[in-house]
């Protein structure tokens, strides 16, 4: 698995405060060691590439930072505060803050684009008005250059509308850190530029940090300032 | 041992016995026994989980957060699903328990008894198992496949990760429907079981409605439709349960869907039945 931090240029004033600490970090499933002793750091306004092979825990890790998955050793830390010792409140506070967009889409099947939209946006900002609502879904389908699916179920959609309008459903919530699980997975080459386009623009628009896992070089290479490599879970080479 | 010679081979005569290889055997006797072991581990873990997961869904549900849209859409969900096939069903039964009874009654001379003993075992037995058992099919099987496949696409984690708590979201608003919505069901089934009993009785006579619903009705205590109506509550909480929880413990393949799809439906038939014969012995110690 590699790991690549990069540092967008289009931050001038990048605060180099971390924000994201990831200490000795394993996770065995049985006798499979996936992540073993992986360490890392997000700064501020960064986006850290992890690259790896398929199979490499790359999805693992990021799953551990969000609690969907529990490590056996080692230290996540999210804004000062360990993921692990999070109370039940605390963790959806946390999990408010990060935006997770899933190798699958992951978009609801009985729901219609809105409906997925909403669906979050209801639950993390409470007390917004049906004018609000609408006008956020309106802005953020808009960002991702499909207005005009609003009412469309998912199984109507392409594989990279998909992905799109996933993006979206993440963005909605204005998250601080963004957890993108190989994004660009199943697409072709074309639409897997375009995805890449759209990670580079809501980075810019919404201020994000971001943790891309890839194993698509192409994917990694667009958006490269620093990186670091590690193999078999276990961080091997760090760099810009 | 020792070898005996060929020349003499003639004059000794060696039983035919086979003795066992007590090696081999006493291998494969460990081998079944780590094979038991390891099938009464699964068992266990197995129901661990279940009861888990049937504590978390208690806890989730005397939350102060209930999902009460999402509660409402699935009521309407298990009655859309089951309605067409549970007014089939009534009808039916009512109608084939009536034409196989009256020539047996007609030989003691006693068709008058027909519409109350027909409405008796439509409400104490017929109508309960059988929409219950219809509703496992339809309903278990539908939570297996739908909350298997939303564990298949990562849509349960996506929710997870959006704040938003899947148990009480997808399962205590899929369990308690399922218990408000069957004993509905069962009631709308009976009724129009004896409604297909007034069909049957009517093909090969004239029994006016009116008389066949009074007689019906003379028959039927309190006692005969509130140990029905109670255990279809089980039967309803069985079915939500056992099909969530198969859904929801799904592998993460998609051979995992059709597996909790059919697992979710042969164990809620299997749990209907059981609390069907817990219920009739309650109700006769009653």
């Amino acid at each position: 698995m590699t790991v690549g931090n990069e540092t967008s240029g289009a931050d001038p004033v990048m605060d180099r405060e971390h924000i994201l600490e990831i200490d000795h970090l394993a996770k065995a499933f049985g006798s499979l060691d996936v992540l073993n002793n992986l360490s890392l750091k997000l700064y501020n306004g960064e986006n850290l590439v992890v690259l790896g092979k398929s199979g490499s825990g790359k999805s693992v890790l990021i799953k551990c930072i969000v609690r969907l998955l529990t490590p056996d050793q080692g230290t996540i830390k999210v804004f000062g505060e360990n993921v692990n010792d999070l109370t039940d409140k605390g963790l959806e506070e946390m999990r408010e803050k990060i935006g997770f967009l899933f190798q699958s889409g992951a978009l609801y099947d009985s729901m219609t684009v809105k409906e997925n939209l909403e669906f979050p946006l209801k639950r993390i900002k409470k007390g917004l008005s049906r004018k609000e609502i609408d006008a956020k879904v309106e802005e953020v389908l808009d960002n991702v250059g499909l207005g005009q699916t609003l009412n469309k179920m998912p199984s109507e959609l392409s594989g990279g509308m998909r992905k799109r309008v996933s993006l979206a459903r993440t963005i909605i919530v204005d998250p601080m850190i963004m957890l993108y699980d190989e994004p660009t997975t199943g697409l072709d080459p074309v639409t897997s530029d375009e995805i890449s386009e759209l990670i580079n623009e809501v980075k810019a628009k919404y201020k994000t940090s971001s943790i891309i896992i890839t194993h698509d070089i192409e994917c990694a290479k667009q958006r490269p300032t620093a990186s670091s490599c590690c193999k078999t879970g276990k961080s091997i080479w760090k760099g810009a | 041992m020792r070898k005996i010679n060929p020349a003499y081979k003639k004059y000794v005569k060696l039983p035919n016995v086979k003795l066992p290889n007590v090696k081999q055997k006493a291998i494969k006797l460990s081998d079944k026994t780590i094979e038991k072991k390891e099938l009464a581990t699964i068992f266990f873990s197995e129901l661990g989980e279940f009861f888990l997961f049937l504590f978390n869904t208690f806890k989730e549900t005397f939350s102060r957060e209930f999902e009460f849209k999402e509660f409402l859409r699935q009521c309407f969900q298990i009655g859309n699903r089951t309605l067409p096939l549970i007014s089939v069903t009534g009808v039916v039964i009512g109608l084939v328990l009536t034409i196989q009874s009256r020539p047996v009654l007609a030989e003691f001379g006693a068709v008058s008894m027909l519409p109350g003993m027909v409405a008796v075992s439509i409400i104490r037995e017929m109508g309960p198992v059988v929409t219950a058992l219809i509703c496992a099919g339809r309903i278990g099987s539908g939570m297996g496949a739908e909350l298997g496949s939303m564990k298949v696409t990562e849509q349960i984690d996506a929710m997870e990760v959006s704040s938003t708590n899947p148990m009480r979201f997808l399962v205590v608003t899929r369990v308690l429907a399922a218990t408000l919505m069957i004993p509905i069901l069962v009631l709308y089934a009976d009724a129009l079981g004896i409604l297909g009993s007034w069909a049957g009785a009517n093909i090969k006579g004239d029994v006016p409605f009116v008389l066949f619903i009074s007689q019906a009705f003379a028959a039927i205590g309190f006692d005969d439709l509130l140990p029905a109506v109670a255990k279809t509550i089980f039967f309803g909480a069985a079915i939500g349960l056992v099909g969530c929880y198969k859904g929801y413990t799904a592998g993460r393949g998609t051979e995992s869907v059709g597996k909790a799809a059919t697992s979710a439906v042969v164990l809620s038939s299997l749990f209907v039945i059981l609390i069907d014969l817990i219920a009739v012995q309650i109700t006769d110690m009653l």
